[in-house]
């Protein structure tokens, strides 16, 4: 099986289908997510990795997910070098052995001499995965269109009739099952206990079925503060990056709701097989200095995830916000928060999917 | 052949402004007054005023362009007048859709549909009338037997020859028993053989079934063979409406002499009218007699016209005209020798000999006189003026 | 050969049957014959081998091997051979013996080693769902695991002890599976090997492939419908004018899908242009917005746009051919104009309206990016769900699995149209 596609895959770039087959050799690859998140990765890794070693960067985007991955390490045609992927998938591509183990103990030591094991955030460091940013799962509305008192608590954004109007939610059980039993009165500690029996999951869909009618699903990360702003929702699920560019960025009266965020990771994996595997080490180590960590958080409002990085954080790129308390990981923000599962998901995800789009075409 | 419609002004039907309205007891299709234009700037049609007489077979003949065909989309209801009225019975149709007109028409490319076999074809218009499953059948099986087809019934028409598309059409156009049939150059497509048996039998079924016939045809020998009166049209007008051999041997203009069968024209000019005969005056400077016909008074041009057949060479005896001549091109055509002579300055004068046992023989390049009648001479207006 | 001799001189016909005709150089002329022949054949082969080749490895065998991938999964036996072989002895009636769970202590040593045991765990967590962690974390401890083993994994984790998971063990070791076509069609086997319906929160597949079914051919008839009275008009035009007009159907062709689908979405949603006249002109009341996008409605009326053109163009082609001559002969038979239209007319736009019928269906059936991004809950169809499990769940096989049945669906529907419209009478353009 492996043979006939890769030998596919190899005709087919003799046919000169893959166009990427003809960057230099030396330029490495970076694969991310596009849009603001790219470019604070550019301003804050790239531009001075490029300027400090004299190498290329190749940057291409992607929509997440391994498969791309998957197929390029199975067919032996692996022309991306390092990728920003999440934590679920981070750990499932060092399960299949896509990606190459990293020992923490190559990585930077914090400026004070903390070995970075100690100076990462507990849970940010893998085998085969290095934390860049902690991001978060949050709901947002728009301030402008709500009179009286604001949505303060997950709870407002399943109560419908104290606000009534569309929601917008990711269309995928994660977060949004979280959500729902946050919002039924679960403590964030217990969230995943209660979701691994039958019982917590009938619980969940239960609470989704209250606001089921209303519900606008969104599929890509450009796509909340959009419908925030078209006014097709009153509130919606989103990326904490996302809200916070709008707002800041193109002043658009949104407001973020703390309250029951679910945070997760983004991490580097670099591929088996990968082309240029020593430099993206050394982009991998570069990028994940406290300094280059702390720099990001100027483009964008996503935690570094160094605990010596925090301190270095200043003000966004207009020069006067106060990037800080737009962290999830502020401890004002932390307060009723819960951190992604991705063992828990790991192991529930083919369930939880299928219920769950079973569920929707019902 | 009867002539159903003996008397008829000649003159009077074609010319505008010159419209007389005649009132025929038995007057099945009616135009009067007719008009027709598509852009508002031109007239197709310009000023139609037409009889057609009840079992009458007139064809409508005329070059490309001349209006024919608008006439009978006009007739079929598929065009309307843009002034003028239509009258079919003496009811005026010109607010009749073509559906309820009730005129068979057969159609330059048959117009049979592909979809259908050939007994649903026929089937067709008397199941749109509503007519019995049985009788309809009966009708359908009598049509075929009268264009001999009574074993064509389950094909398609593609799987016909196209004499038996034809056949299948006429059929078709006759089926629902219309007693006006409208054909619209309807043997165009057929070769020349199975063009003039068909002729044929589109005669003998209109003279069976006495059903009044408009055909549209540019093909002048088609027209001669088939009709009861032609109509020749030009541009937009009707040059003469007549009985075949009047047509022919009486033209009454240049166009027409020309149009329908074969003619020599000479150029001239009149010098002298009386009593029906007037002298001209060629280009080459000699003189003739001739029929007047349609000229002017003295001085004004002229165009004679003298049919082939009628030409003598080196006559036995005196004829009123002569005119030196000489030999161009001989062609042997079995039944007649054509002869090409240069007369008077033109080197396409045709002479039709008969091949009779009395014929001399004649080489190229042999000066030669040749002679003719005055009453065979006809001085028309001049052609192409 | 014969009959023509039979009527020529017997001497003359002699020669033509008993001696074979040559050519002018001497070779047999059936020979001669095949030869010329061949060459031609040969020049023709050659011409349209590129694209063979092409159609062959860009189409067929990514098809082929897609296929295949729905039954054949053979990661657990590959993965762990020697559990897959001593599974072969266990009986299923209690838990395996603690030959199988050496085995497979070793076969979890190599895993760890290699990096395979995601690969397996993914496998299994299909049929088990809550399994994974149980293999990598079993993988990680692999290396502290001694006899007797049986009792070292039951003390790891609790799931070992399960005999439900050790069947599904057994069942994923064979590498051939109906297990994914089960799936597709919302059935599975249970602990004892029986077809059964899965939950009734976890059926989906059957009721979104009718859906698909359903939507495509309201969408098929739709584009009909709007493209039979355009497609005639166009027809009937002069040709300067229509060539205008053909410009304007097929200028969404010129614009990128994405951007019509989402200047559909500009147009449909709550807040967008077509509410927004509504509510000015006071037809509706701003609370009560109609709900065009995010559901079937949005696909529908998204997908028939895009689809439009391909019912037009062969329409268009096929009644470009129709004289107006057919119509006319129909009236002047006595036909009303819509007896004309419906029994003249319309029968002889049967090619295209199969072929539009066909080429619409088809694209609909298989439609992917415009569902995805206006179907919301309940405009979404199968093919949503192939692109899911290829790209987030990473179930390929489940995949490919359904793209079975969707080809099987489109084949029979073909199969169908083939015995009642004839495929002989279809034209494309």
């Amino acid at each position: 099986m492996k043979t006939v596609l890769k030998s596919t895959v190899m005709a087919a770039a003799a046919f000169g289908l893959f166009a990427g087959a003809s960057a230099s050799a030396d330029d490495l690859t970076v694969v991310s997510w596009g849009g603001a998140y790219t470019k604070s990765q550019v301003e804050a890794y790239q531009k001075p990795w490029m300027a400090k070693t004299g190498h290329n960067i190749r940057s291409e985007d992607y929509n997440g997910g391994i498969a791309e991955i998957k197929a390029q390490v199975e067919a032996g045609n692996v022309t991306w070098d390092i990728v920003d992927v999440e934590l679920s998938d981070a750990v499932r591509a060092c399960d299949e052995g896509l990606v190459i183990p990293i020992d923490p103990a190559e990585l930077p030591a914090a400026p004070d001499g903390t070995p970075a094991v100690d100076d990462f955030i507990p849970g940010t460091l893998s085998e085969c995965a290095v934390a860049t940013i902690v991001w978060s799962t949050i709901y947002s509305y728009d301030a402008s269109k709500i009179e009286g008192d604001k949505p303060t608590t997950i709870g407002d954004f399943f109560d419908t009739e104290k606000f009534p109007g569309k929601r917008g939610m990711r269309k995928s059980p994660k977060a949004n099952l979280e959500f729902a039993l946050l919002a039924d009165g679960v403590p964030a500690g217990d969230i995943y206990e209660i979701l691994a029996s039958p019982e917590g999951v009938e619980r969940a869909f239960k609470k989704l079925d209250t606001i089921k009618d209303s519900v606008v699903w969104w599929e890509a990360g450009a796509q909340p503060p959009q419908l925030l702003a078209d006014g097709e929702v009153l509130m919606t699920t989103a990326y904490n990056g996302r809200i916070f560019n709008a707002a800041a960025g193109e002043d658009k009266p949104f407001e973020i709701v703390w309250d029951g965020q679910v945070w997760d990771i983004d991490l580097w994996v670099i591929l088996e097989g990968a082309p240029n595997k020593d430099l993206a080490m050394d982009f991998l180590k570069f990028s994940t200095s406290t300094q280059a960590l702390a720099d990001q958080a100027k483009w964008i409002s996503y935690g570094p995830a160094r605990k010596s990085s925090a301190p270095l954080v200043g003000l966004y790129q207009d020069g006067k916000t106060e990037m800080g308390p737009q962290m999830p990981t502020a401890p004002a923000n932390m307060k009723n928060a819960v951190q992604n599962n991705f063992e828990f998901w790991a192991d529930h995800q083919d369930e939880l999917n299928e219920r769950f789009n079973a569920w929707l075409a019902g | 052949m009867t002539v159903k419609m003996v008397s008829f002004n000649l003159r009077g039907v074609m010319n505008e402004g010159n419209a007389t309205r005649r009132e025929s007891p038995d007057g099945h299709v009616r135009f009067v007054d007719v008009q027709k234009s598509y852009d508002g700037e031109t007239l197709v049609v310009k000023n139609l005023n037409l009889d057609i007489a009840r079992g009458e077979f007139l064809t409508m003949l005329g070059p490309s362009g001349s209006g024919k065909t608008t006439c009978l989309m006009m007739l079929a209801g598929f065009e309307t007048a843009t002034h003028g009225d239509i009258l079919l019975d003496g009811k005026p149709i010109n607010n009749v859709p073509p559906h309820k007109r009730g005129i068979g028409m057969v159609f330059q490319n048959y117009a049979l549909f592909p979809h259908m076999t050939v007994a649903e074809n026929l089937a067709f218009p008397l199941q749109v009338r509503k007519l019995g499953k049985a009788d309809v059948e009966a009708k359908v099986k009598r049509a075929l037997e009268m264009v001999e087809l009574p074993q064509m019934g389950a094909r398609r028409p593609a799987q016909l020859s196209g004499g038996q598309q034809q056949r299948v059409a006429v059929a078709r156009a006759l089926v629902f028993e219309p007693d006006l049939v409208l054909m619209d150059e309807p043997l165009g497509a057929l070769d020349k053989q199975l063009r003039e048996q068909m002729q044929y039998e589109i005669k003998h079924i209109h003279e069976n079934l006495g059903v009044t016939v408009v055909y549209v045809t540019h093909d002048q020998a088609e027209a001669l063979t088939m009709s009861d009166r032609i109509a020749v049209f030009n541009d937009g007008i009707i040059q003469q409406l007549s009985t075949p051999d009047v047509l022919y041997e009486k033209p009454e203009n240049s166009f027409v002499a020309q149009f329908i069968g074969e003619n020599n024209r000479l150029n001239g000019k009149v010098t002298a009218v009386s009593d029906g005969d007037c002298r001209v005056v060629l280009e080459d400077g000699r003189e003739v007699n001739a029929l007047s016909v349609n000229v002017g008074g003295a001085g004004s041009q002229t165009t004679l016209s003298i049919r082939p057949e009628r030409i003598e060479i080196d006559p036995a005896s005196t004829l009123p005209n002569m005119l030196d001549g000489k030999i161009a091109e001989l062609i042997y055509l079995g039944d007649h020798v054509r002869t090409r002579l240069e007369v008077a300055g033109h080197d396409d004068f045709v002479v039709k000999l008969p091949n009779t046992q009395s014929r001399r023989p004649l080489h190229d390049g042999q000066p030669v006189k040749v002679g003719w009648r005055t009453e065979d001479c006809r001085a028309l207006d001049p052609f192409g003026g | 050969m014969a009959t023509v001799s039979d009527h020529m001189t017997p001497g003359i016909g002699q020669v033509a049957v008993d001696a074979p005709l040559t050519a002018a150089d001497g070779t047999p002329l059936r020979k001669k014959l095949a030869q010329a022949n061949r060459r031609a054949r040969l020049r023709a082969t050659l011409l349209v081998a590129p694209l063979l080749l092409f159609v062959l490895i860009t189409f067929i065998v990514p098809i082929g091997q897609m296929l295949v991938r729905s039954f054949h999964e053979p990661t657990f036996s590959e993965v762990l051979p020697r559990t897959t072989e001593a599974l072969k002895q266990w009986d299923g009636a209690d838990l395996p013996d603690e030959a199988v769970f050496a085995a497979f202590a070793d076969d979890l040593k190599d895993a760890k080693e290699n990096r395979t045991i995601g690969q397996v765990a993914t496998r299994v967590n299909y049929a088990y769902a809550g399994s994974r962690s149980a293999f990598t974390s079993a993988a990680r401890k692999s290396t502290g695991f001694e006899a007797p083993y049986k009792e070292a994994l039951i003390a790891a984790d609790d799931v070992w002890g399960e005999r439900d998971l050790w069947a599904v063990m057994k069942r994923a070791s064979k590498s051939y599976t109906p297990e994914f076509y089960l799936a597709a069609v919302d059935r599975t086997t249970d602990v004892d090997g029986n077809i059964v319906m899965v939950d009734d929160f976890r059926q989906i597949y059957v009721k979104i492939l009718l859906r698909t079914l359903y939507l495509a051919g309201v969408i098929t008839g739709l584009c009909l419908l709007l493209g039979y009275p355009v497609a005639f008009l166009l027809a009937s035009l002069p040709t300067r004018t229509s060539n205008l007009l053909m410009i304007l159907v097929l200028l969404p062709f010129w614009t990128s899908l994405l951007v019509r689908t989402t200047a559909w979405i500009a147009l449909l949603q709550s807040q967008g242009i077509i509410n927004d006249v509504l509510v000015a002109m006071w037809l509706i009341d701003d609370d009560s917005r109609l709900q065009m996008i995010y559901n079937q409605t949005g696909t529908i009326i998204a997908m028939t746009h895009i689809l439009l053109p391909f019912s037009i163009l062969p329409l268009f082609s096929v009644m470009k051919t129709i004289p107006p001559t057919y119509m006319r002969a129909a009236r002047s038979l006595g036909a009303t104009p819509w007896t004309a239209f419906w029994k003249i007319y319309v029968p002889q736009t049967v090619p295209g309206i199969a072929a539009g019928v066909l080429l619409v269906f088809i694209l609909a059936v298989g439609y992917y990016i415009t569902p995805a991004l206006v179907g919301g809950q309940d405009g979404q169809l199968i093919s949503n769900f192939i692109a899911l499990h290829m790209q987030k769940t990473l179930n390929w096989s489940m995949a490919a699995a359904l793209g079975g049945i969707l080809l099987a669906t489109i084949m029979v529907l073909y199969w169908l149209f083939n015995k009642i419209v004839g495929i002989d009478r279809l034209k494309l353009g």
